[in-house]
C-alpha cells in the first residue's frame, strides 16, 4: 500500500472497525475502514452525521480503541495499546482541534498552549518559531486572555496553536468551523491550509461541510462506517 | 504550570473554595481547641498544685487525679500526719466543686503561710469575716470582680476580700471552717499538703506513709503533677481521640463533596487534559495537590481561628477552662486535616481517572 517514491506514509488503516454497544443493539460505527494519509497531507473526511466521520476521529486519535482492524500512527500500531500508551501518543504524535474548542476555561489563551508543553514534558516558553505561528494565526496579542475573553474564531485559532505547539506528527481537527460563522469559518480555514503549505503540518479534518473539505488536499467520503 | 492550573480552578469557584475552606479550619480549631483546653486545664491545675510549696500529697482513698467531691478525711489528719518522721508541715484543704472545672476552696491562711509563704495579694488582703471570699487575679479579670464585689457561690453571697497572684493552690479560697459547715462537712477536709525536710527523700516516705496508710492515695508532689497530663487521664485521651476521629470524618466528607462537585463539573476540562495527552497520573496529581492546598489554608485559618476561641475561652467561659496555645500540635492538627481532605479525595479521584475521554469532552 506504500508508495516508496512518494512522502511517508503517516496514518493507515486496515479493515478497521468500531461496534458500540448501545443496551443490547450493537452500533457498526465503521466497518472495515482503510485509509492512508502521507505526511504533509491535508486529508478532509466529509461525510452526513452518523457516518462514523467522528468515530474514526476518535480511533485515529487514540482516544478510543477499534474494535478490530489495524491503526498505525506515525509507524506506531495502536491496536493492542494499553491506556497509556494510548495517552502517551495523544502527548506526542497527535493534535487536536475539536468542534468546541475544548479550551480550559480557568487558563489564558497561553496557558492553555503551554500545559500541552508541560503535559509532554517540554519547555513551556514559545520558540520563535512558535510565535511567528502564533503570528500567523493572528492570535499573538490575544495570549494574556481567557477563552471567555476571545470570540469563537479567535478561540478555535487557539486551539489550533495548542495542536500544533508540541509539533505533532498530525493534526486531528473535528469539525473545526462546525461553531462558526462563515466569515470565521473562512479564517480559520485558511489558517488550516497555511499551516499545512508553510508547516507542512499533515491534518485530517473531519467535516460535513464541502466548502469546507474544499480547502484539503484530498477528499474522503464516508457513508454508514464505510469510506465511499 | 500545574500549580497555577490549580490556583485558577480554586479561584475559578471562590464561593465553594471558601467554604471548603472554612470546614477544614474548623475541623482544625475543633482539635486545637480541645486539646488547648485540656493542656491549659491541666497545666493550671499542675501549676497551683506546684506553687503550695508541699513535698507530698496526702488523699483519700478512690480519689481521682483530676478533682475531689468529698471531704472524708478528719481535720485532725494534718496534726497526725505531722508527728511522722522527717514530716515538718502538714496542711489540710477542702475542695468543693463548682459548675464546670471550677472549685472553691477551704483553708487556714496562717498555715498556708507557714508552707510557702501565704498568698501574695495584688488588692485587698485575706478574709477577715466568713463572708470572705478571696480568688486570684485571672478568676477576678474573667468575672470582672474588684475588692468590695460581691459573688454568689454554693447559695451563699461572699465577698472579696482580696485579689492574689496566680499559681498557688486555687482560684477561689474561703475560710475552711466556712466552707465545711456550708457544705454540711464540718470537721472534714479533702486533702493534705505535707512538707518534708528532705525533699530529696519524698519518694521513699510517701512508699513509708503508703504501708502505714494503705488505700489512701499518697504521691509526691512531682509525680503528681506529672499525672496531670492527657496521656495519664485515660478519659480526656480518649475523648480527644473521639474529637479528631470525628474531624478526620468532617474533612474527608467536606473535601469529598467538594472534589466530588469540582470533578463533575469539571468533566469535560479532565477530558479535554485526558485528550491532550493529560495521564492518570497528572489528573490525581491536579487533584490532590487542589486538596493538599484547600487543607492547608483552612489548617493555618483553623490555627487563626484558635485564637478566637482563646478570646471566648477567657471573655465567656468559667474562669478554670484556661485554654493554652500548644504550638506542637499545630502540625498534627495540619496533618490531620491533609489525612481527611486526602482521604475524601480519593472517590473523587478516581472517578475522574476513570472518565472516558470522549463521553467527557461531548459533556455539557
Amino acid at each position: 500500500m506504500s508508495n516508496p517514491a512518494g512522502p511517508a506514509i503517516i496514518i493507515e488503516t486496515s479493515g478497521l472497525t468500531k461496534t458500540y454497544q448501545v443496551g443490547d443493539v450493537p452500533v457498526h460505527a465503521l466497518r472495515g475502514v482503510n485509509l492512508e494519509v502521507r505526511k504533509g497531507e491535508f486529508v478532509a473526511i466529509i461525510g452526513a452525521s452518523g457516518s462514523g466521520k467522528s468515530t474514526l476521529f476518535h480511533v485515529l486519535g487514540g482516544l478510543t480503541a477499534a474494535t478490530s482492524g489495524t491503526v498505525r500512527i506515525n509507524g506506531r500500531e495502536l491496536a493492542g495499546m494499553t491506556s497509556a500508551e494510548r495517552t502517551d501518543l495523544r502527548k506526542t504524535a497527535v493534535g487536536f482541534v475539536f468542534q468546541k474548542y475544548n479550551l480550559l476555561p480557568t487558563l489564558s489563551a497561553e496557558d492553555n498552549i503551554r500545559i500541552v508543553q508541560y503535559i509532554a514534558h517540554r519547555t513551556t516558553v514559545f520558540d520563535p518559531a512558535f510565535q511567528d505561528v502564533l503570528r500567523l494565526l493572528g492570535i499573538a496579542d490575544r495570549m494574556k486572555h481567557k477563552p471567555r475573553a476571545l470570540s469563537g474564531g479567535q478561540q478555535q485559532r487557539v486551539a489550533i496553536a495548542r495542536g500544533i505547539v508540541n509539533s505533532p506528527a498530525i493534526l486531528l481537527a473535528d469539525e473545526p468551523t462546525g461553531n462558526l460563522d462563515s466569515e470565521n469559518s473562512a479564517a480559520v480555514l485558511r489558517v488550516i491550509k497555511d499551516l499545512n503549505r508553510r508547516l507542512g503540518q499533515t491534518i485530517l479534518m473531519i467535516t460535513h461541510d464541502s466548502d469546507a473539505a474544499a480547502y484539503a488536499d484530498r477528499i474522503v467520503k464516508m457513508r454508514d462506517g464505510c469510506i465511499v | 504550570m500545574l500549580n497555577k492550573l490549580i490556583f485558577a480552578n480554586l479561584g475559578h469557584r471562590p464561593v465553594r473554595t471558601l467554604l471548603s475552606v472554612l470546614a477544614i479550619a474548623v475541623e482544625v480549631t475543633m482539635i486545637l481547641t480541645l486539646v488547648g483546653v485540656s493542656y491549659g486545664t491541666l497545666d493550671g491545675t499542675a501549676d497551683r498544685a506546684r506553687g503550695v510549696g508541699a513535698d507530698i500529697l496526702f488523699r483519700p482513698p478512690g480519689s481521682s487525679v483530676i478533682g475531689l467531691s468529698s471531704a472524708p478525711m478528719s481535720d485532725k489528719l494534718p496534726s497526725v500526719l505531722m508527728k511522722e518522721p522527717h514530716v515538718t508541715f502538714a496542711m489540710g484543704t477542702m475542695v468543693q466543686p463548682l459548675s464546670g472545672f471550677d472549685t472553691i476552696n477551704g483553708l487556714d491562711l496562717e498555715e498556708f503561710r507557714k508552707l510557702n509563704g501565704g498568698f501574695h495579694f495584688l488588692q485587698g488582703g485575706p478574709p477577715v469575716s466568713d463572708d470572705d471570699v478571696i480568688v486570684d487575679e485571672f478568676y477576678a479579670q474573667q468575672k470582672h470582680l474588684h475588692v468590695g464585689d460581691t459573688i454568689e457561690l454554693i447559695n451563699h453571697t461572699w465577698k472579696v476580700s482580696g485579689i492574689f497572684q496566680s499559681g498557688k493552690l486555687a482560684r477561689i479560697c474561703v475560710k475552711l471552717p466556712v466552707l465545711q459547715v456550708l457544705t454540711g462537712n464540718p470537721g472534714h477536709i479533702s486533702q493534705v499538703y505535707i512538707k518534708v525536710d528532705d525533699p530529696g527523700r519524698a519518694q521513699e516516705m510517701v512508699d513509708a506513709l503508703r504501708l502505714k496508710y494503705p488505700g489512701y492515695q499518697i504521691y509526691t508532689m512531682e509525680y503528681f503533677t506529672s499525672l496531670l497530663s492527657i496521656n495519664s487521664v485515660g478519659l480526656l485521651k480518649n475523648f480527644i481521640g473521639v474529637v479528631i476521629g470525628i474531624a478526620v470524618v468532617v474533612g474527608f466528607i467536606v473535601v469529598f463533596m467538594a472534589m466530588y462537585t469540582a470533578v463533575l463539573e469539571r468533566t469535560r476540562e479532565i477530558g479535554i487534559l485526558k485528550a491532550v495527552g493529560g495521564s492518570s497520573g497528572l489528573i490525581l496529581n491536579i487533584l490532590f495537590r487542589e486538596t493538599l492546598l484547600l487543607a492547608l489554608l483552612g489548617s493555618v485559618l483553623g490555627i487563626a481561628l484558635t485564637y478566637g476561641t482563646q478570646w471566648l475561652m477567657k471573655h465567656v467561659v468559667m474562669a478554670s477552662l484556661v485554654q493554652e496555645t500548644v504550638y506542637g500540635w499545630w502540625p498534627i492538627a495540619t496533618g490531620i486535616a491533609i489525612v481527611g481532605a486526602l482521604l475524601g479525595a480519593i472517590v473523587p479521584g478516581v472517578k475522574a481517572v476513570k472518565q472516558d475521554v470522549t463521553e467527557a469532552l461531548s459533556y455539557e
